[in-house]
């Protein structure tokens, strides 16, 4: 069956408002396969209320040979942080 | 009270004997995410079970869940026979469970209105699960049926080899009837043109032909099971049977 299934990365979203991040994979032959294998294999523990699936081979990455064009950048603009402002009381989630 | 005890007992005993069916999978899934899917689903109906089994208890207020599930011999049991039948390949056992779990979503959403409190809620309870078995099987189903030449005759074999025991699902016996006439259990007889419809309509996604109602297994209300049964249970009761109220 190996042959005939594709990579597919989960992304979970633990509650409403919060990101999806990366739980892992699965493999699946078709979409619904995959989301029904994520379910099983990722949120049987309430991890979370969403699920999303994506091929693996749709994921465009940085390649690490890029990683200094990419990322030195940033690295002397410290004014780019939110880190100047004062957070307001009582939000959450920023 | 007799009656009531039966009735939940049917419903119970469908849940741990399938239940059981899909542990068997556990290590021999077709590939790792399937084997967790398989067992998921065996541990839903364990959960499932242990609810109508608790509440027998309550009823009967002398044998324990434990008892009514390792305790009874093959003729006490008054499961259908469908879920009694063998793993067989996975198609097998994905037909199998497709034709239940469209009875079991029909069977627990009437259930859901019974006048018995606790029935209705483990039924509310338990629908949600039978819901998504039905997904997982019905979307295997249309892929076998739909996929290869060769998967689509191995599960037009598995749906002809079966069908026999599915006219056993929509019996309605004296118990039934008592309990139907008290406003509490439901007519299975009704349940038969809604689980034609939904049947016909994923045999047909799936490419496969629907086998003419023939000759129908029946004898589950009365405790006359299959030959697999009798093994299931030698199996599952092996442990109680040898060290009486082993606890973990």
């Amino acid at each position: 069956m190996s042959e005939n299934t594709d990579v597919w990365e989960v992304f979970i979203q633990s509650k409403n408002g919060l990101p999806h991040k990366h739980a892992g994979n699965v493999h699946a032959t078709d979409k619904e396969m995959a989301l029904q294998n994520a379910r099983d294999l990722y949120t049987r523990r309430k991890e979370g209320s969403s699920i999303w699936v994506v091929k693996a081979t749709d994921i465009i990455a940085s390649q690490s040979e890029e990683s200094e064009e990419f990322f030195d950048p940033s690295d002397d603009k410290m004014y780019r942080h939110p880190t100047f402002y004062t957070m307001p009381e009582g939000s959450k989630n920023i | 009270m007799d009656n009531l005890i039966n009735y939940t007992l049917r419903i119970a005993d469908n849940a741990l004997i399938l239940g059981q069916r899909m542990s068997q999978w556990c290590s021999n899934g077709p590939t790792l995410e399937e084997d967790i899917a398989m067992v998921n689903i065996s541990l839903d109906l364990f959960g499932q079970a242990n609810g109508f089994y608790e509440y027998a208890s309550s009823i009967d207020g002398n044998k324990s869940a434990d008892d009514f599930a390792f305790l009874r011999s093959e003729r006490e049991y008054f499961n259908n026979l469908i879920v009694e039948q063998g793993n067989g390949h996975f198609g097998d056992t994905i037909v199998r469970n497709f034709l239940f779990d469209t009875y079991s979503v029909l069977f627990y959403t009437k259930l859901q209105n019974s006048s018995d409190d606790t029935l209705a809620a483990l039924s509310s309870k338990s629908l949600k699960e039978a819901k998504y078995h039905l997904r997982h099987s019905s979307n295997w189903l249309i892929r076998l049926g739909d996929g290869t030449d060769e998967s689509n005759k191995k599960v037009q074999k598995s749906l002809n080899d079966i069908w026999m025991f599915t006219g056993n699902l929509f019996e309605m016996d004296e118990l039934d009837t008592d309990m139907l006439n008290k406003g509490i259990g439901i007519d299975n007889s009704l349940l038969k043109s809604e689980w034609d419809k939904k049947v016909n309509d994923t045999l047909s996604s799936a490419k496969l032909n629907r086998p003419e109602d023939g000759y129908m297994q029946t004898g589950s209300k009365e405790g006359i099971h299959t030959e697999h049964l009798g093994h299931l249970l030698s199996e599952m009761q092996f442990l109680q049977r040898a060290h009486p109220n082993a606890k973990w």
